[in-house]
């Protein structure tokens, strides 16, 4: 079978030795109406490597993933994701890119009028010419991927909030994306469930390199997938680091916040 | 229509109720103006999704299976209403007059001229203006319209050019249904009162209809169609605040597509009068 990626332009990769970011964020402001979100945000993002944004409810860490695949235009500031300068595309160019990027949203945003097997279809059968068979056979590898191969054929109303948390996983990872954005991938599943899909998260990152950024909450998660932490508050990167940096912080709120986190 | 503003503001500064007045006057003319600029902007980003490939010729037919089928029952119980009524009505008056050989053919050219057609508008923009207004509403305020832009997939494609065009080629459909259905029980309420065959009662009924009658009112219910779609979707696309935000699509989408198709038939049966008359 062709695999997506086979299919798919590829993101370019840096030369040899150049340490160049799959992800640069500078200077990125967003406010809606008076009240500012993000107020000169700055994030580098190397390839291969996942990078976990934390912060309070409502400090915009939804609002920078939406930014970041272009759901949303920023009022400053500019986004690169490898090559392209993803605030002056054209929507078509845009979505060139996006192509290229899996996004899990905090509630999965299933399509409820289809099936969970056609939800994970959906890009597919836009984006490739896979056969009708070759198709079938990604979408059960990734549903069994995430364990809900049984529920192929329920609608999402048939199914909990967990369950379509994973499913949402597996349609996000159904193009072969080399950047994943994932909105709270573990929150409103059991410790179990987390624990595997913090695992396959991993896996992913292992076998294919893939580059992340994560918005959780969860440490479990944040221990698990991050190679370094971003803490956003008040509409700034208050500290980036790893976790053991960012538990021995002195910063008051980094301080509170972790030991209320752990 | 800023000189329009100052001008309120003007007349009403110093009266404290007419400012309040005058400030609700002034708001209520900005909304309109910011919501036909909004739809205007809607249509154009619509029309240029629509002509450019790929086509989204399955959820179009999904679409019009959604539409067409689903409404045809709810059309052809509205028209039949619409036949018994007529023919109770008409004949009723006709009887004054010594004239009710002439109730067949009141009964056709009243439902295809102009009943058929309202009514197959006004049900469906009942069922389906409200459909798409919550279903749009609902994907919007879930985020899956977002997943769908995500998923590089143009949200206007798929979702709104399908159903507008689905609404456009249904209704001319389902105007016929309703007419046939409408036609059907006027022959039945009237046999009752007074027997007559139902090929006499066509017979008598079409004898004077002409294409130009036929043709122009039933097409007519392609606007009535694009109107519905239109301000399902617009309505739909643009809600926010959560399930309370989508029952005031879903209300809006119904009362705003009935009032808009109501208008625009004055509008249309006048160019129909000057082209066709």
């Amino acid at each position: 079978m062709v695999t997506v990626a086979e299919r798919m332009p590829t993101m370019k990769s840096p030369a040899d030795g150049e340490t160049k970011a799959a992800v640069q964020i500078r200077d990125l402001r967003k406010a809606f109406g008076t009240q500012t979100v993000l107020a000169g945000i700055n994030l580098d993002l190397a390839y291969g490597k996942t990078l976990t944004i934390m912060g309070q409810s409502g400090t915009g860490k939804s609002v920078l993933l939406k930014l970041i695949i272009g759901l949303q235009k920023p009022d400053s500031g500019a986004i690169q994701i490898g090559d392209s300068e993803i605030t002056q595309l054209s929507v078509s160019e845009l979505n060139k890119v996006r192509m290229k990027i899996g996004f899990l949203f905090q509630y999965a945003a299933l399509y409820d009028s289809l099936t969970v097997e056609e939800n994970v279809s959906f890009p597919l059968r836009r984006h490739t010419e896979m056969s009708k068979s070759e198709r079938h056979d990604r979408v059960h590898s990734l549903l069994s991927r995430v364990g809900m191969q049984e529920a192929s054929r329920k609608m999402p109303a048939e199914i909990s909030g967990g369950m379509k948390k994973r499913v949402g996983l597996a349609r996000a990872l159904a193009m072969d994306p080399e950047l994943m954005l994932m909105d709270e991938p573990t929150a409103g599943l059991d410790p179990i469930k987390a624990g595997e899909i913090n695992s396959l998260i991993r896996e992913l990152q292992q076998e294919r390199h893939m580059t992340a950024i994560v918005v959780t909450h969860e440490m479990q998660t944040v221990k698990a997938v991050s190679d370094s932490i971003a803490m956003l508050h008040e509409g700034h990167i208050l500290t980036q680091g790893s976790f053991e940096q960012l538990r021995k912080s002195q910063d008051p709120f980094m301080s509170a916040f972790m030991r209320e986190a752990c | 229509m800023q000189r329009q503003a100052c001008l309120i503001e003007v007349v009403c500064s110093g009266h404290p109720q007419l400012r309040y007045a005058g400030t609700a006057v002034k708001t209520l003319f900005l909304s309109l103006f910011e919501w036909f600029g909004e739809l205007g902007i809607f249509v154009w980003r619509m029309g240029r999704a629509g002509v450019t490939p790929p086509y989204e010729g399955r959820e179009l037919i999904r679409q019009m299976d959604e539409v067409g089928s689903k409404s045809l029952p709810l059309v052809a119980l509205a028209g039949a209403a619409i036949g018994v009524v007529l023919s109770l009505h008409t004949r009723d008056s006709l009887l004054r007059f010594g004239a009710e050989a002439l109730l067949p053919v009141l009964i056709v050219m009243s439902i295809v001229k102009e009943s058929g057609p309202i009514i197959t508008a006004l049900v469906v923009s009942g069922r389906v203006g409200a459909g798409i207004g919550a279903e749009l509403g609902s994907m919007k305020v879930t985020e899956q319209i977002d997943a769908m832009e995500a998923s590089a997939v143009d949200p206007l494609k798929f979702l709104v050019v399908t159903r507008v065009l689905a609404c456009v080629l249904v209704l001319p459909l389902l105007t016929l249904a309703a007419d046939f259905s409408g036609f059907a029980m006027g022959w039945v309420a009237t046999t009752l009162a007074d027997p007559i065959s139902f090929r006499f009662y066509l017979e008598e009924g079409t004898k004077t209809l002409a294409y130009r009658d036929f043709l122009p009112a039933t097409f007519r219910t392609m606007v009535f169609g694009f109107i519905i779609g239109l301000v399902g979707c617009f309505q739909g696309m643009r809600t926010s605040g959560g399930t309370e935000g989508v029952g005031k699509s879903a209300t809006s989408a119904v009362v705003l597509a009935s009032l808009f198709v109501i208008l625009a038939d004055v509008l249309l049966v006048r160019l129909i009068l000057v082209f066709f008359g």
